[in-house]
């Protein structure tokens, strides 16, 4: 934790409230998310108990798998989740606009441009929690290798239409949700922990009730004790008035309610499979106890949630949210490729290359998603100038040079009075955007008298002189770009005595433009056929044994 | 105490409260409860039976399979076990002191018999803060060559042969207390006062018999540095299993078992008479002692509370409380005390941040400067809200 955050909580322990650690929202929020929030039965690899999902808020559906250790029940509840699902990922997948590209032509091996589709939008899937996240990626691995009866008549286990398709699908958002400030897949518990600082620790804020508690505490309650109430008041019947938000359930619902009710519901279900008059009836009214019982512990995440998403909505969007979202755009369409090329399952482990190129892409998404917030956020600035990143300040001289080339380039001096500490050496590049938005270049040229002339005596660089008595100290730093091409510098390019600017020390942005898409979406149609030595259908399915679940 | 308890016990060694109560036997579920601040721990009996059938499972068939599934791993080239090589030798016995003298000799013969063998819920003891504390391990496997593994069976899945690394993690920690406890039978054992012959005849589990000094070929009882953790595979509830070396896992709780105040002293600094009775009612189930006098008798240990205990020590709630009450600033993360100096509490750094405005000269601390620095900067930056950054 950095200090200026670890001082937000510190303020929040002091308000009884949590307090902004930005001023906009950094994540894109789509205008019709699609919630999920699942539950599980624990001790279970990952077998569903039930969810609550859609997009609208006030009527979500509910699943539920009566009795975890049955296939068939297993396989009706993730035929049910795809009938919810896939025609919410499908329904972004036709409206599209043409973007150019440029590819490498096979026969003539040289770049040309060519016209090809980007979605105008993306489906976006929000859960509760990051183990939301990883239940969703444990999801699309049980389901993508499953095959279904067109696929392969002989197949002992049939799974049901789209059932492997969604599978796919939700591989594939598990696997872009790694990508740092990607929002196909997002949680509520990240999304808002980024946002604000509860006085409670990283740890506390995994559990959603009690983060939106410090968020956005009831009328005259100090956030520390809606906090406790979240995390442990029960009822009369010793259950938590706020169910944990999942996937895994409470120990003390499991023992005391859920096993009793799934009890009753094998003993009715027995019974109206032997036939017994009136089973037919109990076994419903088991159902549906059952049924209940796991709405009980749904429905308050699921309002969590969405309550989570009034807040983010209400701050306003960072100004290169939009993009991010591009890159998330692109995600979502190349997938939408792969599947119609009719390309294989995702395999269960990529191959050293595959893995190389997406670590790559990921820590580019994270340098990139760093200067982007700082730049959409002064807020996240402030942290940077603390650590030493930037620098912010008033111009107080500006002084026209120029390079000693043939041809001389524009090369002026600004010198700049700041308070802030920036981790300078001569010559660090330094990078800031100008008023028109425009990317801008420097150098550290050394530091100067502060009413503007350049520094006689050469004191260390490193530190500079000093004048730690609050009237900050004045850099020099020397333009190197975004000035045009021209001898002189175009007009409004080179900043005025007076103006406030801030430099950064980190690049903007960091290797790879928003347009291009990332290799894990590039779809094979465009960057070759897929290994040939794979087998067609992907790997073979799991084998699968009495005593399997999912 | 079980070996998660060490583990964690271990994970928190400056914590005087905790290591008194444990060495104390102190039932900290039930004292939480009796302080008010019941601990979210408890197991779901889907878990449990999960757990259980897995367990059973794997060691189904006289261990052999379980023996099968460490040979492949060890990809040592020697032989695999045959059908029955593998020795299961009984180890009941009354009372934890009794399973575990059954345990040690148990192992002392199957190593001196040279052969596989499995050793089903064997015991061992570790000394903790001065007092024994008795562990369970899943199994033990001898190998032939009179080595020893830890099994630790979970039912957490590995999927495409990787586990979640936190839970791999708490197994891992788990299992290196077993191999520490096993280290100190094997060290008892490792130069036995009569020689066994390596390999022995089919004859396994029975009394080694004295052999003549030509025959000898000292036994080297060691612990393997690598534990057998067993995993239900993917999504099926057959066994996968890999190898976790848990060196550093052990060195770790080594040392900070080592470092745990033995239990005496810290009960030499407290008043006369303190105790953790809870006082119950005949039948056992009500506390009657006043919560008034066991919080002052808890409070007389000092405790280090950092938000890790909410995981992994059942009074967490109630040292949470009275943390939080301190204003002490590692309730909000063990890592926040490191770059704040010599402030401890939430008002000492709160009012070292603001004093900046008043008075800017440089404070020599500093960590006060750079957290006055740190406060200027994010009023600046909250005052400029919703201005767009940086231009
Ligand atoms: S919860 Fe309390 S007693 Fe337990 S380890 Fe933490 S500080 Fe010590």
């Amino acid at each position: 934790m950095s200090l200026i955050t670890t001082l937000a909580r510190m303020e929040a322990v002091r308000e009884g409230r949590a307090q902004p650690l930005t001023t906009v929202r950094h994540r894109h929020l789509s205008a019709r998310p699609l919630a999920f929030v699942p539950l599980t039965t624990a001790g279970e690899a990952g077998a569903p108990l039930g969810a609550l999902v859609g997009t609208d808020r006030d009527a979500p559906r509910l699943l539920i798998v009566a009795q975890p250790r049955d296939r068939d029940l297993r396989f009706a509840f993730l035929a049910e989740l795809a009938e919810e699902i896939q025609p919410y990922l499908d329904s972004y997948a036709d409206e599209v606009e043409l973007e150019e590209r440029k590819e490498t032509d096979p026969e003539t091996g040289k770049k040309v441009p060519v016209q090809v589709e980007l979605c105008q939008d993306a489906p976006q899937l929000l859960v509760p929690s990051a183990a939301g996240v990883a239940f969703v990626r444990l999801l699309g691995r049980s389901m993508r290798f499953r095959r279904t009866a067109e696929q392969d008549p002989e197949t002992p286990f049939p799974a049901p239409a789209r059932v492997p398709l969604l599978g796919r699908w939700l591989t594939h958002y598990g696997e872009r949700a790694r990508v740092p400030g990607s929002c196909l897949l997002l949680s509520l518990t990240e999304l808002l922990s980024r946002h604000w600082a509860t006085g409670q620790s990283n740890l506390e804020d995994q559990h959603l009730g009690s983060l939106l508690a410090w968020i956005d505490p009831p009328e005259g309650v100090p956030g520390a004790e809606a906090a406790l109430r979240a995390e442990s008041e029960r009822d009369a019947n010793g259950q938590l008035r706020c169910p944990p938000a999942g996937p895994s359930t409470d120990p003390a619902f499991d023992n005391k309610l859920l096993a009793p009710a799934m009890s009753r519901y094998d003993a009715a279900r027995a019974e109206a499979s032997q036939g017994v008059a009136g089973g037919g009836a109990r076994l419903r009214l088991a159902e549906a106890e059952l049924r209940g019982l796991i709405e009980s512990q749904l429905r308050p995440t699921w309002d969590a949630l969405w309550r989570g998403v009034d807040l983010l909505r209400a701050l306003p969007e960072g100004a290169r949210v939009a993009d991010r979202w591009k890159r998330d755009r692109w995600s979502y369409t190349g997938h939408r490729d792969r599947v119609r090329a009719g390309e294989p399952p995702q395999p269960k482990l990529d191959d050293a290359v595959t893995a190389a190129q997406k670590l790559a892409a990921r820590e580019t998404a994270q340098a990139q998603l760093e200067a982007h917030e700082a730049l959409d956020d002064p807020l996240v600035m402030a942290g940077r100038r603390l650590a030493g990143e930037a620098f912010a300040g008033e111009v107080i001289d500006v002084e026209m040079a120029w390079s000693d080339a043939k041809v001389p380039r524009p090369r002026p001096l600004v010198t700049i009075r700041t308070e802030d500490r920036p981790h300078l050496a001569e010559r660090v590049k330094l990078h800031r955007v100008t008023d028109d938005g425009r990317a801008q270049s420097g150098e550290f040229a050394g530091f100067a008298d502060m009413d503007g002339a350049d520094e006689a005596d050469g004191a260390d660089v490193a530190e500079g002189p000093g004048d730690a008595h609050g009237q900050g100290r004045a850099l020099v730093v020397r333009l190197t770009g975004g000035m045009g091409r021209g001898k002189q510098p175009e007009p409004g390019t080179v900043p005025e005595k007076g103006d406030r600017v801030c430099w950064t020390l980190f690049e903007h942005a960091p290797r790879g433009g928003p347009e291009l898409p990332d290799p894990e979406s590039t779809p094979w149609t465009h960057g070759g056929p897929p290994d040939a030595a794979a087998p067609a259908q992907g790997p073979q399915p799991d084998p699968m044994t009495e005593e399997d679940y999912l | 105490m079980d070996a998660r308890a060490l583990a964690a016990l271990a994970a928190n060694p400056g914590c005087r409260r905790r290591a008194l109560l444990d060495g104390a036997g102190v039932d900290k579920g039930a004292l939480a409860q009796a302080l008010g601040a019941p601990a979210n721990f408890g197991q779901s009996q889907f878990a449990h039976q999960r757990g259980n059938s897995f367990e059973a499972r794997v060691k189904a068939d006289g261990g052999a399979d379980l023996v099968r599934l460490l040979h492949e791993r060890l990809r040592d080239g020697s032989e695999p076990p045959g059908p029955g090589a593998v020795a299961t030798p009984d180890l009941t016995a009354p009372g934890p002191q009794g399973r575990t003298a059954r345990t040690a000799l148990a192992l002392r013969e199957a190593t001196a018999a040279g052969r596989w063998a499995l050793l089903d819920h064997p015991m061992v003891s570790l000394d903790v803060a001065g007092s024994p504390a008795f562990l369970e391990p899943d199994a033990v496997v001898v190998h032939p060559d009179g080595s020893w593994t830890v099994v630790e069976i979970k039912s957490f899945p590995m999927v495409d042969g990787s586990a979640d690394p936190a839970k791999v993690g708490a197994a891992a920690r788990q299992s290196a207390v077993y191999t520490l406890a096993l280290e100190r039978v094997a060290s008892m054992i490792g130069e036995p006062e009569e020689g066994h012959p390596p390999g022995g005849g089919g004859d396994t589990a029975g009394p080694p018999s004295p052999v003549t000094l030509a025959d000898r070929s000292p036994v080297r009882a060691r612990v393997r540095p690598q534990v057998l953790l067993v995993c239900p595979k993917d999504f099926s509830n057959l066994p996968t299993a890999e190898l976790v070396d848990v060196r550093k896992q052990r060195a770790v709780t080594r040392r900070q078992l080592d470092r745990l105040t033995r239990i005496e002293e810290i009960a030499a600094t407290l008043p006369e008479g303190t105790t953790f009775d809870l006082r119950l009612t005949d039948d056992g189930r009500v506390p009657t002692r006043p919560v008034e006098e066991l919080t002052a008798a808890v409070d007389a240990v000092d405790a280090a509370y950092a938000p890790e205990c909410l995981s992994t020590c059942e009074l967490a709630a109630h040292c949470r409380t009275r943390s939080r009450a301190a204003g002490r600033v590692e309730a909000l993360g063990r890592g926040v005390r490191g770059e704040l100096g010599g402030l401890t509490t939430v008002d000492a750094v709160l009012t070292a941040a603001m004093a900046a405005h008043a008075d800017d000269a440089p404070t020599g601390d500093p960590a006060v400067d750079a957290l006055r620095r740190a406060a200027a900067l994010r009023a600046e930056a909250l005052a400029s809200r919703p201005e767009v950054a940086c231009r």
